[in-house]
């Protein structure tokens, strides 16, 4: 169709002009990021001295090996893959236990049930109140408090709910109900396989948010050895707590310091890198996961 | 849209009726019970904002004591302050970051390489998976005069040492804004990118006949096909001015920029729970007082929206 319109000069203008725009985005999105990676694996004396710009300057992988020699970050690796394994396998299940009935147009009383689910998004006890409940179910310092409080995001409801309406045609429980089968059955053996495309969109959304989250741990975690990743992440990067073991092997106080810069790049790269991997693969998902909510509004 | 089901509508659900179906009423046991405790939990202790909260005695235990809490906070010196803030945050965040997305859906959508279009995309979302403390982590070593990329920048152009702007107050509000907006842009503009492509291409054809050029094209086809998603995402952040998220802020805050930076949810942090002996029914007072001017927020702006545009967030 195209090849029969021709393209105007002022066409070509408009589209080199877009091209340029998105451009100067590409590379105010990408400069700081690259600049961090590349930051992590320089030499300190480079970082310090403020020679890196774009790419690596002599190379080096001191960053790295000041971070895993960090006990700290390695704890708290472990215990965020932990709390996002679990939290994330916890939030799927409740997330389509619940989606399954609201989205039945024969459940009575649905709509009611839904407000239950819906109001809490406009309104809710805030955060003092919560922290009452959570320190009443004596989950202050549990690993309990980095799931369960977290357990059920409403907004991931509407998602799953939305997409088993749309997309799982009624006349499928119609059949299997003639076929003999009941709720628990329909679930089961036709509703599930057949959400495949919402549960991995959901499963990555609750995990990255697992991942990234650094809030619950803050307000109840206080015992170290139970910290996530983030929460180790913000006393090294933001309020610089930084332990003095990490940095001993070296005398001078601007070594000190610049393997301080260098370990902060590579502490950023290493606890971003899985998620940012599987970015790539998984991208198509995420989008879905927009594009489902849309349709609600 | 909603389909009628062949349920008889109104009071004449019978028992019957609910009994067959008590396996869909199985299934809500849990995420129901998680609601109740987790979401309208916190809801019932709200009213320690009224009481003198005594952890021995317990939410429902403690003495009520009215508004004193709400009269004291309004009395104080932060009130002015900390509201001021949090408008002055989120109306400039609002005013900087809500254009941005459309723009950004719009020349993506009228890029014809393919290849350099999906490579755009899967770029500009990129940082939106990028944490919050990562993200002010990133933002502490950029804007680093010595070690940081603006200082090398700066270094590189000036050959002097850049300025330190992270002691300066006032550029905490420019950062927190426009990193968010660096965040979020490309994650924002999928919805409009989604409804520019259900544009049907009939009417650019029709339009190309017509001899219309693509800029002309972006002006009478694209934008108004998003003017509806643009309405609603309006409402839902305008709903939203008050609701300044804990997280980002508290973790900018220094005490350099604190008068500020301030905000009634960090204050609320502080009073409640960061001071020694915290002060929870003070503090609980002032969530309240901010979750309740939201919700009016949220109901009027959706009402207003609904009576003169018909598009309803519920």
């Amino acid at each position: 169709m195209r090849k029969k319109v021709k393209n105007s000069t002022e066409d070509r203008i408009f589209y080199a002009a877009v091209n340029i725009i998105i451009a100067a985005v590409l590379v105010v999105v990408l400069w700081p990021l690259i600049f961090i990676v590349s930051s992590s694996f320089s030499s300190k004396e480079a970082v310090l001295a403020g020679r890196v710009l774009l790419l690596p300057v002599d190379f080096s992988l001191e960053g790295y090996r000041a971070v895993f020699k960090t006990g700290e970050v390695l704890t708290g690796y472990r215990n965020t893959i932990l709390y996002t394994l679990f939290g994330t396998t916890l939030n799927v299940l409740l997330t389509l236990i619940a989606a399954y009935p609201l989205s039945r147009r024969d459940m009575p009383y649905r709509r009611g049930f839904m407000f239950v689910f819906t109001f809490t998004m406009i309104f809710s006890g805030g955060m003092i109140p919560t922290y009452i409940i959570v320190s009443e179910l004596h989950l202050l310092n549990s690993p309990l408090a980095m799931i369960l409080p977290t357990a059920l995001s409403v907004y991931n409801l509407i998602i799953t709910r939305t997409f088993i309406e749309n997309s799982i045609p009624g006349e499928l429980l119609e059949a299997a109900v003639i076929d003999g089968c009941d709720d628990f059955g329909y679930f089961f053996k036709i509703l599930l396989p057949l959400s495949a495309p919402v549960i991995a969109v959901i499963t990555l959304y609750y995990a990255v948010a697992h991942w990234n989250s650094y809030f619950n741990a803050f307000l109840y975690i206080t015992d170290s050895r139970l910290y996530p990743l983030q929460l180790v992440l913000r006393n090294i990067l933001i309020a610089n707590q930084m332990d003095s073991a990490m940095t001993t092997d070296f005398d001078s106080m601007t070594s000190k310091q610049g393997l301080a810069d260098l370990l902060k790049y590579s502490l950023i790269v290493v606890s971003s890198l899985p998620v940012l991997l599987m970015y790539p693969f998984v991208q198509k998902h995420f989008v879905n996961g927009v594009m489902i909510g849309a349709v609600k509004g | 849209m909603r389909a009628k089901t062949g349920i008889k509508s109104g009071r004449s659900r019978s028992f019957a009726e609910i009994r067959k179906h008590w396996q869909l009423f199985v299934f809500l046991i849990l995420p129901l019970a998680y609601i109740i405790i987790f979401a309208y939990g916190p809801m019932a202790g709200l009213q320690i904002a009224f009481k003198d909260f005594d952890a021995s005695k317990g939410i429902f235990g403690s003495p009520w004591i009215g508004l004193d809490h709400f009269q004291k906070f309004i009395k104080s010196y932060q009130f002015g302050r900390i509201i001021r803030n949090t408008f002055v945050i989120s109306l400039y965040s609002l005013a900087a970051r809500f254009p941005v997305p459309i723009i950004l859906a719009i020349c993506i959508n009228v890029m014809r390489c393919r290849f350099y279009k999906k490579a755009a995309q899967m770029i500009v979302y990129i940082p939106h998976f990028i944490s919050v403390v990562v993200l002010v982590g990133m933002i502490n070593q950029f804007f680093n005069p010595f070690v940081g990329l603006y200082g090398n920048i700066y270094k590189m152009i000036y050959s002097s040492n850049a300025p330190d702007i992270m002691t300066n107050p006032s550029s905490f509000l420019h950062m927190y804004v426009w990193s968010g907006i660096w965040q979020n842009m490309g994650w924002d503009s999928i919805i409009y990118l989604a409804a520019l492509s259900s544009v049907s291409p009939d009417l650019h054809e029709a339009a190309q006949v017509d001899g219309a050029s693509r800029l002309r094209r972006v002006f009478s086809i694209d934008f108004p096909a998003i003017v509806p998603t643009i309405v609603i995402l309006l409402i839902l952040n305008i709903g939203q001015v008050m609701n300044l998220g804990f997280e980002k802020i508290y973790l900018m805050q220094n005490n350099i920029n604190l008068r500020l930076s301030e905000v009634i949810s960090t204050y609320v942090y502080k009073t409640g729970i960061s001071s020694s002996g915290g002060n929870y029914s003070y503090a609980t007072a002032i969530g309240l007082f901010n979750s309740v001017v939201n919700f009016v927020l949220v109901v009027t702006v959706n009402k207003i929206a609904s009576k003169c545009n018909n598009t309803s967030l519920w």
